[in-house]
């Protein structure tokens, strides 16, 4: 769609009265830009790479001078977000939904010191599996931060959300946090644009003691934050974003939250929805509204992507007689994302099929790409334990991770970012010498740098190879933060100098890139591998730029 | 006027500049669209697809049900069928390139492919790769189909040009017009076979 992004990206402010064709989450950037944002902070992470970028391709946001470069992890990119409200702006934090696990620190001390330029903090779920290693569903954090969340159904809405999560989050000085999946994230839709609102100017905090979590101050925020949670359910009872809908069929009622809704329209196309109707845009949960429809209707059938969160909930307020329908009593599939089809089933209306898929259609996982040089590093590897035992590898996040599938099965283990050079660690502390670990340039920087420390201090037998491409891949290719120092980061860590080996991952320096690796693993204490050479699709952009 | 299309290709085949094309003209119709992408890791030559809704009325879902498609557009042959769950069994249309992408050591025999693609009632089946060399860019196949498409999609011809036109315009008017050439030839091909 590079003809919308065109228009998008050159000329932001001259065409507003248009309907633009925006991804979910470019929506969610223009309408921060609209909203009057001076910084966005993040780390890539697909389902929520695009927001940013559109930030970064902004001609608006590069004449304002908006803070749009990349952080080193989740955690960063939150604390920065938090300073940038601190001095009264207003910030954007986004991340994937496993991201917000490493944000989750300064995310919940965030609702007790509260915000005070308004903060967003966008997470993007990937019910599915689609990019992740889960599915899990930042609602539940929402909750247990305490803090109001927004969970838009369209487009259009979720660039609606972000002007009312900024104005929400200011009126009650709270960071408000801004849950989305991946359909809603990488699908497009027309979205109109309102009046832009200037940026804050900077202001302090009133009480400059706001942000003192000491444990005197601490319990005071606290109540604060308890009791401001009945405003917060109010907001929601009041929400533009929390729709009643009333209808005659009262067999059953329908609690619907985020982009369901749209499957649900499906259903009934052309006519209208003929049971009441509650759509969830915004938490806590409605209770008037909510306690309405469960005493009103027979039965109760909630549609939620993610978790059975509401369902959990509504199962815990109305114990005994009432029929909860959801994902707990098998009326919807316990895991994945929903689709249509999912709904019409639930709802016992007729179910659709197409063609067969004939027998022969085998899977085609993706792969490394031709030419990339972590093929090079992985044969090497190969070649260099088959000698030994199998299962010496642990992996990371990243292209890279693509290794464990066929023909090299090259690695053990993908855990989290920055496990690791950690895991590799605790097995060679368990006596598996040797034992390896296989990380990303980005992924060390982002959270594989204090493991390191940890390995060195404890002078563990473990060779960490180091695959260093100059980007971060994955994702599409974004800026790396530590490129072209890995070797001082891990001098400066205390790696022996002379166990900071770099080599080119090519077929030509196979034999010496063997031998290096063997050198290494023969090494008892803490050895650093770096493949070194630029990313293949990075290098055919740039070929492409450079001959245009 | 409402059209379902499924897109279908490996991870750099170019789909998401079909959807961009159909998505301008529909555009330029006033017509309503929704379009679901796949970013991310399965990009990595693994097996894409994206929903392409285009409507005169509102849409309601980004996802097209199963059985509903109008029509199963795909670079690829053996990805063109792995998506017919969600093909209208009564009317819907498949349009493929039979040129494979073979990056799995499993693809399965070139003629399997072609006999199933070949059972269904409506379909249409090119050489893509040559004709778009034909045309003058060799990675122009992606457009070839989405001429041999166009017959299916409920808009004028002459609508794809400027979408062309319009995407293309800053790169000049010999892509321009190899596109275009690519665009007739693959037109032309669906005329004389449906």
């Amino acid at each position: 769609m590079k003809i919308f992004l065109f228009l998008l990206r050159y000329n932001h402010n001259t065409i507003m009265a248009h309907k633009l064709l925006l991804l979910g989450d470019e929506a969610i950037a223009v309408g921060a830009l609209d909203a009057g944002l001076s910084g966005i902070y993040a780390y890539p992470g697909t389902p929520s790479t695009e927001i940013t970028e559109y930030v970064q391709h902004s001609r608006t946001a590069k004449e304002n001078h908006i803070h749009c470069s990349w952080s080193a992890n989740e955690k960063t990119a939150m604390e920065a977000a938090l300073g940038m409200s601190y001095a009264g702006k207003r910030a954007m934090v986004c991340m994937k939904h496993v991201g917000l696990n490493v944000a989750a620190d300064p995310f919940i001390n965030s609702a007790i010191t509260g915000a005070n330029g308004g903060l967003i903090v966008v997470s993007a779920d990937d019910p599915s599996m689609h990019s992740s290693q889960n599915e899990q569903d930042s609602r539940v954090y929402g909750k247990f931060a305490m803090v109001p969340i927004l969970e838009p159904s369209n487009q259009q809405e979720a660039y609606d959300m972000v002007f009312y999560a900024f104005d929400f989050s200011e009126k009650y000085k709270i960071p408000v946090l801004l849950r989305i999946t991946t359909r809603m994230a990488h699908s497009r839709s027309g979205v109109v644009r309102r009046e832009c609102r200037d940026e804050n100017t900077m202001h302090m905090p009133s009480d400059l003691r706001q942000f003192v979590l000491l444990p005197a101050i601490a319990r005071k925020r606290y109540d604060n934050l308890i009791h401001t949670q009945k405003h917060f359910l109010e907001e929601s009872e009041n929400s533009p974003f929390n729709l009643y809908t009333d209808a005659t069929d009262k067999s059953k009622g329908i609690i619907v939250a985020g982009i369901a809704i749209n499957y649900l329209k499906e259903n009934f196309a052309g006519r209208s929805i003929p049971y009441p109707l509650l759509k969830i845009g915004q938490y806590p949960l409605p209770r008037k509204q909510v306690e309405k429809l469960v005493a009103e209707c027979g039965e109760v059938l909630i549609l939620e992507d993610g978790y059975p969160v509401i369902e959990e909930m509504l199962r815990g307020y109305i114990p005994g007689t009432k029929k909860i329908r959801g994902r707990l009593d098998g009326t919807i599939p316990r895991t994945g994302e929903l689709n249509p089809n999912i709904l019409a089933v639930a709802l016992g209306l007729p179910d659709t099929k197409g063609l067969p898929v004939p027998g022969l259609v085998v899977n085609r996982p993706p792969q490394l790409c031709a030419g990339c040089p972590h093929i090079d590093s992985y044969i090497a590897l190969n070649e260099v334990l088959k000698e030994l035992t199998k299962g010496r590898v642990f992996s990371d996040i990243g292209c890279y991770t693509l290794g464990a599938l066929p023909p090299y099965e090259a690695i053990n283990s993908c855990v989290d970012m920055g496990a690791s050079i950690t895991m590799a660690k605790g097995a060679a502390d368990a006596g598996l010498v040797p034992s390896v670990a296989v990380i990303g340039d980005s992924t060390f920087t982002h959270s594989g740098i204090t493991g390191l420390l940890d390995a060195v201090n404890d002078k563990s037998p473990v060779t960490v190879i180091i695959l260093d491409n100059a980007t971060t891949a994955m994702t599409g290719g974004q800026d790396s933060a530590g490129e072209g120092r890995i070797e001082d980061i891990c001098k400066g860590v205390g790696v022996e100098e002379a166990h900071i080996r770099v080599i080119k991952p090519l077929k030509k320096y196979h034999e010496e890139n063997v031998r290096i690796m063997k050198e290494e693993l023969d090494y008892p204490g803490v050895s650093v591998i770096i493949p070194r050479r630029e990313c293949i699709v990075n290098v055919d952009k740039r070929m492409r730029q450079k001959f245009k | 006027m409402k059209k379902d299309i499924i897109l279908a290709g490996v991870g750099g085949q170019g789909i998401i500049s079909i959807a961009a094309i159909i998505g301008y003209a529909a555009l330029q119709e006033k017509m309503f669209l929704k379009q679901s992408e796949v970013h991310g890791m399965s990009q990595r030559g693994g097996d894409v697809m994206s929903n392409l809704r285009i409507s005169h009325d509102e849409i309601a879902s980004d996802l097209i049900p199963f059985g509903q498609a109008d029509l199963i557009i795909s670079v690829e042959p053996l990805e063109s069928l792995r998506y017919l769950a969600y093909l209208s069994p009564e009317n819907g249309w498949l349009v493929t390139n039979t040129i494979p992408f073979n990056n799995i050591p499993n693809y399965p025999e070139m003629s399997k492919v072609l006999a199933e693609i070949n059972k269904l009632p409506h379909h249409v089946a090119l050489d893509a790769d040559t004709l778009a060399k034909e045309a003058g860019s060799a990675r122009s196949a992606n457009i070839v189909i989405l001429g041999a498409a166009s017959p299916f999609l409920g808009l004028a011809y002459e609508k794809f040009e400027d979408a062309i036109r319009f995407t293309f315009r800053t790169k000049g008017d010999a892509v321009i017009e190899k596109n275009l050439k690519a665009l007739k030839l693959g037109r032309e091909f669906a005329d004389q076979n449906i």
